[in-house]
């Protein structure tokens, strides 16, 4: 009896399917970044909608982008990072267009930052912005107080020349390994356009890394947070997101607590935001738009905010964070440091191909 | 299931049939059909933002590339120099490991192995990053070296050459132990009775007796550890420093950062060569062996 049960329970479904009968999406596969929502959250939209959630985690872009590529990656919202990654896959045709009339909360979004996006994506037609940051500086505060005393620490300075670097030779300088983050930062401080397309002016950032390259450990992308937090490096330029994680953790350091913290260069930065974007294949549409609206809700928005430290896209979440978020000026900066954000275009293939190549040869000297 | 109860000669036939026709599908699957679409993939034209399935073409554009700039052969030659220097290490220290496991008491044999295959119950991932927190400028070995009094200030093993060795070394080191056992294991131990009976110290009777009976397990052990280690991306890149250039480092490049499928795939066909031609190397020196062996046996 039991067993006729079971196979009843099982076949059943399928039935209902194979008829047509099921109205709505009953599942939806959620692809974020590790540490990206507020607990409960899955659980949370289960229980109003109905749709059950597969939530699912990875921590670099690049896993994320072999699945899109390779096609059927099962996966109905996935949150890609503005620049190069969501910009290659949208021009990649990976994306499905979204359907706004079906996300009631999108009016909540901040229209500056829907303004950087749409610089990428015209019309904001593909991604939703969640959270974003900047690009810059995470230090070490007693090595830089040791070593500069009071001179500031919110300047390009700090990475790009020899003679300042050269001082954190011994206590150890990490940049991020990625040409797209490090090179349009090495055109500024140099003066130029940081999204300048022409090839004498990448050589010639090319060369300002080459300078300081004595000076560096690593180039490194998944080692930011931990070795900034244990003290094995003190200067950094990586995503204010990892240093924020690093400040945090590293006042929990034991034995002795690592202060750390975050400077935006004031030549300007670099913004990232990650996008929620539905890809081409997906198979439950209609239950992506409803994650994304849910997400979107500026309760849902703020305590994700609160939970992770990251500035959200969701202007109308910003009241309802906590005030050690909406307050920081690392996290939402002031004006004035805004006004300077930038963001970079992805470039044709020989362009691309050319910086790969300056890139491997200033790390290995090749 | 259609299974047939009483096996006559015809059934086993198919049987036989059956089972050696099953790594040969296995080999097709699995083997030739990926090797089939790198090798389409390497051959088209290159775009920006090239998605699979890719339009055949002949073209040899990426291959043209990995010629012209020395950044490729230079990869290539580094990977092979650095995985082979790594598996002489694996050697060094996997030979006396297997010999002492092999000569152990019969009981021992058992516990012994699975002490060293241990480790791999927890994930690869977790004990190369253990060796970070080991290997770093305030990590364990640095606290110890410390605490000693000896030193100072000691350097950071990490990112240098030396802890890409040691990480390659640390995690193939069963690869090698394994068909190093085997060969030891099973060698005739009345060889060497027969040799000191006859006046050779136990130092000649290794070098004219065990080391060439144990030539096979040794071919098998630096195969199975140099093999992985040319092509190997995770160890180089947590533990090395950011000059090794090895080539999974530029096929990482070329799929993540130039998008370049094409040239990816040209990479990964160039390395393929390079792996094969050991293992055709291997197989003839075993070929060899063995018409030794039926040569002596008859």
């Amino acid at each position: 009896m039991k067993r006729a049960l079971l196979l009843l329970a099982t076949a059943l479904p399928l039935v209902l399917a194979a008829g047509g009968a099921w109205p709505q999406d009953k599942v939806v596969n959620v692809y974020n970044w590790t540490d990206y929502i507020a607990e409960g959250v899955p659980e949370a939209f289960q229980k109003a909608t109905g749709i059950e959630v597969n939530y699912t985690t990875y921590d670099t872009n690049e896993i994320l982008d072999a699945k899109l590529r390779t096609g059927r990656s099962g996966y109905d919202v996935v949150t890609p990072t503005m620049s190069p990654h969501f910009a290659r896959q949208l021009s990649a045709g990976l994306f499905r267009k979204l359907d706004k009339a079906q996300i009631k909360n999108y009016g909540n979004l901040d229209p500056e930052i829907l303004k950087a996006l749409a610089k990428y994506d015209p019309g904001n037609e593909h991604g939703v912005p969640w959270m974003w940051g900047t690009t810059g500086i995470g230090y070490n505060v007693a090595a830089v107080k040791q070593r500069l005393g009071d001179a500031p620490v919110d300047t390009l300075k700090m990475i790009f020349d020899p003679d300042t670097v050269a001082k954190f030779k011994d206590c150890g300088v990490m940049l991020l390994d990625s040409p797209t983050d490090v090179l349009p930062a090495a055109l500024l401080y140099l003066g130029l356009d940081p999204d300048s397309k022409k090839r004498e002016d990448l050589e010639k950032a090319a060369d300002v890394v080459r300078k300081v390259r004595p000076s560096i450990r690593k180039f490194t992308s998944a080692e930011m947070i931990n070795a900034l937090a244990t003290g094995n490096i003190c200067l950094a330029f990586t995503f204010s997101g990892d240093v924020l994680q690093a400040r945090d953790r590293g006042a929990k350091a034991k034995p002795s607590a690592v202060e750390i913290s975050y400077a935006i260069p004031r030549e300007g930065s670099q913004l990232w935001i990650d996008v929620m974007a539905v890809p081409k294949d997906a198979k439950n549409v209609a239950a992506a738009h409803r994650w994304i609206d849910y997400l979107l809700d500026p309760k849902v928005a703020a305590a994700s905010s609160d939970a992770v430290g990251y500035a959200s896209g969701n202007k109308a979440a910003v009241p309802l964070m906590k005030k050690e978020v909406s307050e920081d000026p690392l996290i939402y900066p002031p004006e004035a440091v805004r006004a300077k954000f930038f963001t970079v275009s992805p470039g044709e293939q020989d362009y691309v191909r050319l910086r790969t190549r300056l890139w491997t040869s200033i790390k290995t000297g090749r | 299931m259609n299974l047939p109860l009483r096996i006559g000669p015809q059934g086993q036939l198919w049987g036989r049939r059956l089972v050696i026709a099953l790594p040969y599908v296995w080999l097709l699957l699995f083997f030739a059909a990926p090797f089939a679409i790198v090798a389409a993939i390497s051959i088209s034209e290159t775009t920006l933002d090239t998605v699979p399935p890719v339009t055949p073409a002949l073209s040899s554009t990426a291959y043209a590339l990995l010629f012209e700039d020395a950044l490729y052969p230079a990869a290539y030659l580094n990977s092979v120099r650095i995985a082979a220097i790594a598996t002489a290490i694996t050697l060094l220290i996997g030979y006396p490991m297997a010999y002492a496991i092999a000569r152990a008491p019969a009981g021992w044999h058992g516990p012994l192995l699975m002490a060293v295959i241990l480790p791999f119950w927890t994930s690869f991932l977790i004990r190369i990053y253990a060796w970070i927190g080991i290997l770093s400028e305030n990590g364990l070995l640095n606290q110890v070296l410390r605490g000693t009094g000896l030193v100072e200030n000691p350097g950071s093993l990490l990112g240098t050459e030396w802890a890409i060795y040691l990480g390659i070394c640390y995690a193939y080191l069963p690869f090698m132990v394994l068909p190093l056992y085997a060969a030891l294991e099973k060698m005739d131990l009345s060889l060497l009775e027969a040799a000191a009976d006859l006046g050779a110290r136990p130092w000649r009777a290794f070098l004219t007796i065990t080391l060439p009976l144990s030539v096979p397990g040794i071919l098998g052990g630096c195969l199975l550890v140099f093999i992985p280690a040319v092509g190997e991306f995770v160890i180089p890149d947590l533990l090395g420093g950011t000059e090794t250039l090895m080539i999974g480092k530029v096929l990482w490049d070329e799929f993540f950062l130039n998008s370049d499928w094409p040239v990816a795939s040209a990479v990964a066909m160039l390395m393929l060569v390079i792996l094969v031609v050991p293992i055709v190397f291997f197989q003839r020196a075993r070929a060899r062996e063995l018409t030794k062996d039926q040569g002596a046996a008859g």
